[in-house]
């Protein structure tokens, strides 16, 4: 595993959300959010079911509609730096039947750079070789992508956004039903991107890790709960403000396992 | 037969001009048909096959006459305004996209049909109808292209190639990933109305030689055989354009030393024939080797099971022989499985079957011991790791050492000495490497 080079951000704040509303069919799935994420950092997005986390990153990457309000990255306009910004979109959200090996879906992380006409050449195939062997992957560059097993597809995502090479990463659940080994191949990268200075904001399911995974954290229902450092903001208070009813239920359950009794 | 002995060798220059001309217009709705077929859209491709129909018929009645240029633009508009339509009719309603493809797609060729109707009844056009071949563009009638119809049609397929090859990259990302494409910033919607174009000028192109009705055979059918050979995107854009225009070619060609036949339902069989053999045939995925692995995996299961069964009973009661009835008592087995277990198994030499029932040999208790381990190992595995066991766990025993780490064999097996469920493994005749878990001791 070589080192991932070291970048210094263009501004302390990654992406700035400024009041943003977005409706499907009319009903809102965020309202009116306000949110600064700052550069550097490994940042969640929690909340439960249906609280528009995925619709937040899909919102900041202009995949889906603004019925209001407005995002920077990095100061500016998305449309000006899409060069700097990696995604890896929910792993369910593609055909895994699709007639590609590893790589080839590694490579597409290059396509960003290559631009229209210009096919990937050899310094973009050792590229995407190495961010295979950053995930421990490379031994699978020629399989079929139906043939990984869950855990192994989502590290192939995860070496395409690494090819990407980007200095802010949009993560959509990169840790959903994967095994323990690859659970740990993740957060190493994550840790080694912001050693090198990235940014990874990643909408996270784990309640439990995220005081150890993350540095910064996002809390969503529908509007913005609460945002700030995982120390400062990820308390008992908001949790219940963020899950509602739904959070004791959780609570009662981890109470019952660690006493090691029944419900 | 002069004629069939025409046709192969090529003496006639129409002939030949047509059956390059189909041979074209198969490579390109191959190519683009597998495209389609990966971004789910055959039945947009069927929609705006049929709904060219009413653009040819008004083409016609404008110009007055057959002008097959005209005819092309008639049906490219009339295809892309029902893809128009079917698109606003899923984004801005209720209805889904098959039932909207099923609305449009009646409504233009109810319409299409309406129009040839009055056109080769109506007086004004007396005759010039039918001369028009507007009933060819029902049903295909390769053998009324002429010339320029195949130099339209050879040009187009050239540009829809060359598109195809220039935007390769792009399309690969649409189809299998468009919200990672449009985060990249590639215009999305854009790529996808393009695909829609190619599949439209396809579709317009095969008109003359294929028909409305069955066009969607030769765009759709091509791409989802060649799908059956091969995982790699760049072969089965080879395999559906040879498929394209085998087909075209051969459904063409019949219909040119039979001319009452009409080319699109030949062509249509032609492409069924290939998909059909690739079914069966393809050795990944082919319905036949699919039998063979599925045959041999239940086999393999069944002796495996019975294996144990009399390993368990050894056990049980005392080493020997164990009758049926007892083997019976262990799983659901019918008569003729146990026959059948009891006679593979004594083929490779695990079983000594008799009248009074069956004994395992010296290399069947270690098969037996082996197989018992590997599934006491899987189950385990399948208690301990639970959250993600059901992604790795193989049905055949025989896969552990395979998918699994040897470190987790080693802990498992640790786990069986523990409780004492570890088969004791018959010593081999032959030297054997230690198990994992000795290794590890």
């Amino acid at each position: 595993m070589s080192p991932i080079s070291p970048i210094t951000a263009p501004t302390d704040i990654a992406v700035e959300v400024h009041d943003v509303t977005v409706a499907y069919h009319r009903r809102p799935v965020l309202w009116d959010v306000d949110v600064l994420i700052p550069a550097g950092k490994l940042v969640a997005i929690v909340g439960p079911n249906g609280a528009g986390k995925s619709t937040l990153l899909k919102a900041i990457l202009g995949l889906v509609p603004l019925a209001s309000g407005k995002v920077e990255i990095f100061g500016r306009p998305l449309r000006e730096e899409r060069g700097l910004v990696g995604y890896v979109p929910q792993r369910e959200s593609v055909d895994w039947d699709f007639p590609v090996s590893a790589l080839d879906v590694v490579l597409m992380g290059r396509y960003g750079r290559l631009g229209w006409l210009r096919r990937p050449g050899p310094a973009d195939k050792a590229a995407a070789l190495k961010a295979l062997d950053d995930v421990a992957m490379r031994p699978f560059a020629d399989r079929q992508i139906s043939q990984l097993s869950g855990g192994q597809q989502q590290r192939v995502f995860l070496a395409r956004a690494l090819a990407q090479d980007a200095m802010l990463y949009f993560m959509d659940e990169p840790f959903a039903g994967v095994d323990a080994a690859t659970e740990r191949a993740i957060i190493d990268v994550l840790r080694r991107l912001r050693q090198a200075g990235r940014t990874v904001v990643a909408v996270h399911h784990d309640l439990q890790t995220v005081p150890e995974y993350f540095d910064h954290v996002v809390m969503l229902n529908l509007r913005l709960v609460a945002s700030g450092s995982t120390q400062e903001a990820f308390t008992h208070e908001n949790l219940q403000k963020t899950y509602g009813g739904r959070l004791t239920l959780l609570d009662q359950a981890a109470e019952a396992v660690r006493r090691g009794g029944p419900l | 037969m002069s004629d069939v002995f025409r046709l192969l060798t090529l003496q006639d220059a129409n002939t030949r001009v047509v059956l390059l001309g189909v041979m074209l217009l198969g490579l390109a709705s191959g190519v683009v048909g597998s495209f389609a077929v990966l971004r789910r859209r055959a039945l947009v491709g069927d929609a705006v096959a049929h709904a060219a129909l009413p653009g040819v018929c008004i083409a016609f009645m404008i110009i007055g006459d057959r002008n097959f240029i005209a005819f092309l633009i008639g049906a490219l508009i009339s295809g892309i305004l029902a893809v128009v339509c079917i698109t606003l009719l899923r984004r801005y309603t209720r209805v889904r996209e098959d039932a909207s493809i099923a609305v449009i797609l009646t409504a233009f060729f109810g319409l299409g049909i309406a129009l040839s109707r009055h056109i080769q009844q109506g007086g004004q056009y007396s005759g010039a109808g039918s001369r028009a071949g507007l009933d060819g563009f029902l049903l295909g009638k390769a053998a009324s292209m002429v010339r320029q119809d195949v130099l339209a049609i050879a040009l187009v397929a050239l540009v829809v190639l060359l598109t195809v090859w220039v935007l390769y990259k792009e399309l690969k990302l649409l189809c299998f990933d468009r919200a990672f494409a449009a985060s990249l910033g590639r215009p999305v919607i854009g790529l996808d109305l393009l695909l829609m174009l190619l599949i439209c000028l396809c579709t317009v192109i095969g008109l003359p030689a294929v028909g409305v009705v069955l066009m969607v055979s030769l765009l759709i059918v091509p791409g989802a055989a060649a799908r059956f050979w091969t995982n790699r995107l760049s072969t089965m854009l080879v395999l559906g354009a040879a498929f394209g225009a085998f087909a075209g070619v051969l459904g063409a060609g019949v219909s040119a030393v039979a001319p009452r036949l009409s080319a699109g339902p030949l062509i249509a069989l032609a492409a069924a024939a290939v998909f059909a053999l690739s079914a069966l045939l393809a050795p990944q995925s082919g319905f036949v080797w699919n039998s063979v692995r599925r045959r041999r995996l239940r086999s393999t299961t069944l002796v495996q099971n019975y294996l144990r069964a009399l390993l368990e009973l050894d056990e049980q009661r005392a080493a020997g022989v164990h009758s049926n009835a007892q083997l019976a008592l262990k799983r659901a087995w019918s008569r003729v499985q146990l026959a059948r277990a009891g006679r593979i198994a004594s083929h490779a030499g695990w079983v000594a079957v008799s009248d009074a029932g069956a004994t395992l040999t010296p290399a069947g208790q270690r098969e037996a011991a082996r197989v018992l381990r590997t599934h006491r190992l899987w189950e385990l595995y399948l208690i301990t790791h639970a959250d993600v066991a059901p992604d790795h766990v193989d049905r055949d025993a025989d896969a552990l050492e395979h998918i699994l780490s040897p470190e987790i064999v080693a802990d498992l097996e640790r786990r069986l000495i523990e409780t004492g469920r570890l088969p004791a493994l018959v010593p081999s005749p032959h030297p054997m490497g230690p198990t994992s878990a000795e290794a590890h001791a």
